[in-house]
């Protein structure tokens, strides 16, 4: 387990990005790249990160990255690491990098083939719960109630629970994270790259430009995602589930923050009326019922395990 | 030591692949394709073929999981057919634009609706500006050959773009014929191991095809272009130096068959050239001057060659098994457009035929002739387009 004093000095995000003020995926990337170094071939599809990265001829990132098509992140990622393994080059780790339209979306049947074949790569999720990259429409990930341009009153759906859908390909290593709480997002990235096989990490990355909220308020805005139980952080390895401290905290609902705390203060939950807020926090406690049976549970099959 | 063995086109397109030296295939199954993958499943299983084989959930990652394993620098193959194809349409786009040569064999297929299993080449003609070098194979020998020439032409560093080697549905995918293949490590000098234009690398860190702004672009497409002419220029020459090594030569750009002194030449594509040789042959006991241009490389499109056989030819009669809805067969436009400014041309007639797997004899073919050879003789096409065989 690292500590802050412990992480490395150097950066592979570097000065010149093209990311908006207080963007949420790219204090992520600056961790993801702090956490794996630079032997890292990144796979980057259609999203906020094809602007970020900058345009040709630059590039703001210290690391090869290969841009690919919008819904075939793990696909690419399939065939780098076919080729490496004929290379027998085994000190680079490859990363699938794409957001959540991308991801649950149109990617998720090429993250699902992947992760069936133990495709031996790390995925990660970045989610700002919209497509950022086009302005901001509606995801499949979206939440209930966040206004986007295309629910202009408010999505009226809940948001897909894309981690458990991947713990339910049986792969070793699944997690949450959000770069508010670093530490455990980099412990988490660490332990990805020493595990063999398809590994998972939805991270939930605050975006003020599509959230609405003020550009400083970002990593407290992840807090309060947390805090209040909307995002829990685990990890499910070899089918164990466990939650990650703070989360792990909050099974008692009385320590958990009241959804409204966090809706509040977001200018895309400006429509929500008192009734979906209560049923919005109605289906965070469901939620977390779930979660205190599956911490509780000892079973090492978390698709069994989920049946209860 | 060279071996002669009988087996389908599709097969064989797996024996190219596992000469070839590939090291990642990424493929799904499609009728007619499948067995292509089928065999090189068995190869990759047996341990005859040293390479990875992913099992991907659909042709679009097919395309991408090559596109991956060429970027981090492996020699790559695939096949596919029809709707197969359609659905990798957007990668193929990507593969070319990131100039990585990968080979990809399609069996070819109609597209449906309605479903159809048959061949034609409205599959393959479709992605005609995707960027792809597309090849049209007349028999199983040429299959192998052309896969074995795909890769010399397409990891050449003037070319560096991939390539379709298109043979047609059960007419070769699924008809047993001999081919010869050559000793292993003559087909090693010939293709040395793999090579790209660039690769992923730590030591490197760049970024590939990231956003290109209109500063940039034109200049990206213009040098795919360049690579498409040189292309032009290549494979004539990869052809010639597969015939001294092997024995086998394939025309080239374009298989030319009785073409020097003829009045008509029956231009078509893929198996259609076997048969139009033997409608030759025939017309020719009739006393009539014809020849047979069978156009093996349809992109590059071989300009110049059509323009050389327009010297002395009265007539052209183009058969294509395929059309563009609204126009005419892709080949007929394709031909014309390269004569058109030639102060004096043939004329051009359009003939479809074939479409859907319906067959075309070297019988249709001589009745395709005459009738073009009676409007060469008036001095008039009749018909721009001319539906052959087709029912009243």
């Amino acid at each position: 387990m690292v500590t802050i004093k412990e992480l490395p000095k150097e950066e592979y995000l570097l000065k010149g990005h093209a990311a908006c003020a207080g963007c949420g995926p790219s204090i992520s990337l600056r961790l993801l790249f702090k956490a794996l170094g630079n032997k890292v071939f990144l796979v980057v599809p259609a999203c906020c990160t094809t602007v970020i990265q900058g345009t040709y001829p630059y590039t703001s990132f210290n690391v090869p990255l290969q841009n690919i098509l919008f819904e075939s992140t793990a696909a690419a990622a399939s065939g780098i690491v076919a080729a490496l393994n004929q290379r027998n080059l085994e000190d680079v780790t490859v990363v699938g990098w794409a957001g959540d339209g991308g991801t649950v979306d149109i990617g998720i049947q090429a993250l699902s083939g992947a992760a069936e074949r133990e495709t031996n790569f790390i995925y990660i999720c970045y989610d700002n719960e919209a497509y950022g990259n086009t302005g901001m429409q509606r995801s499949g990930a979206t939440p209930y109630g966040a206004w986007t341009t295309t629910t202009p009153s408010g999505k009226r759906e809940r948001k897909k629970d894309m981690p458990l859908i991947m713990a339910a390909h049986r792969i070793p290593y699944v997690a949450t994270a959000c770069p508010s709480y670093p530490i455990d997002f980099i412990n988490k990235l660490r332990k990805a790259k020493e595990i063999k096989g398809t590994k998972y990490i939805h991270v939930l990355a605050p975006c003020p430009t599509g959230w609405r909220y003020d550009t400083s308020k970002t990593v407290e805005m992840g807090r309060l995602a947390v805090q209040t139980g909307l995002w829990a952080l685990f990890e499910i390895e070899y089918g164990k589930f466990k939650l990650n401290s703070p989360s792990d905290r909050l099974v008692d609902k009385t320590k958990r923050k009241y959804v409204k705390e966090y809706f509040s203060l977001q200018g895309r939950f400006r429509n929500l009326t008192e009734e979906d807020i209560e049923r919005v926090q109605r289906w965070v406690d469901e939620d977390w019922e779930n979660y205190r049976k599956l911490s509780s549970n000892s079973v090492s099959d978390l698709a069994s395990c989920m049946k209860i | 030591m060279t071996q002669t063995i009988i087996d389908t086109a599709n097969h064989i397109a797996g024996y190219a692949a596992k000469a070839a030296k590939v090291k990642v295939v990424a493929a799904y199954p499609i009728t007619p394709q499948t067995t292509v993958v089928e065999k090189i499943a068995d190869f990759v299983e047996s341990g005859e073929m040293q390479a990875e084989y992913i099992r991907v959930e659909s042709e679009h990652s097919a395309m991408v999981a090559c596109i991956g394993a060429a970027a981090a620098g492996v020699r790559t193959f695939t096949a596919t057919s029809a709707h197969g194809l359609a659905l990798m349409h957007e990668a193929l786009h990507w593969a070319s634009g990131s100039r990585l040569p990968i080979v990809m064999t399609v069996s070819n297929r109609a597209m449906g609706a309605p479903w159809s299993i048959w061949p034609d080449f409205s599959d393959s003609l479709s992605q005609r500006d995707t960027g792809w070098l597309q090849f049209y194979c007349a028999d199983n020998q040429e299959v192998f050959d052309t896969v074995i020439q795909a890769y010399k032409l397409c990891e050449s560093e003037q070319v560096f773009l991939p390539a379709m080697v298109c043979l047609e549905g059960f007419i070769l995918s699924h008809t047993y014929m001999p081919v010869k293949i050559p000793d292993q490590e003559k087909i090693d000098d010939f293709l040395p191991p793999y090579k790209g234009g660039w690769i992923l690398d730590t030591n490197n860190p760049l970024s590939h095809s990231n956003l290109v702004t209109p500063e940039w672009y034109m200049e990206f497409r213009y040098m795919i272009q360049e690579a498409m002419e040189k292309a032009k220029q290549l494979i004539p020459q990869i052809d010639r130096e597969y015939e001294e090594l092997f024995g086998f030569e394939h025309g080239g750009l374009v298989e030319k068959y009785k073409c020097d002194d003829a009045d008509l030449i029956l231009l078509t594509m893929g198996t259609m050239g076997s048969e139009a040789k033997i409608a030759v042959d025939n017309l020719r006991r009739e006393g009539q001057k014809v020849g047979s241009a069978r156009v093996r490389v349809f992109r590059p499109f071989p300009v110049e060659e059509i323009w050389k056989l327009a010297e002395n030819a009265q007539m052209f009669a183009t058969i294509d098994r395929h059309i563009s809805f609204g126009m005419e067969g892709f080949l007929a436009t394709e031909i014309k457009a390269s004569i058109f400014n030639r102060k004096d041309r043939p004329l051009i007639a359009g003939f479809l035929a074939g479409l859907g797997g319906r067959d075309v004899t070297f019988e249709t073919i001589g009745k395709i002739a005459k009738k073009s050879l009676k409007w060469m003789r008036d001095g008039k096409v009749e018909k721009e387009t001319e539906w052959v065989n087709l029912r009243g």
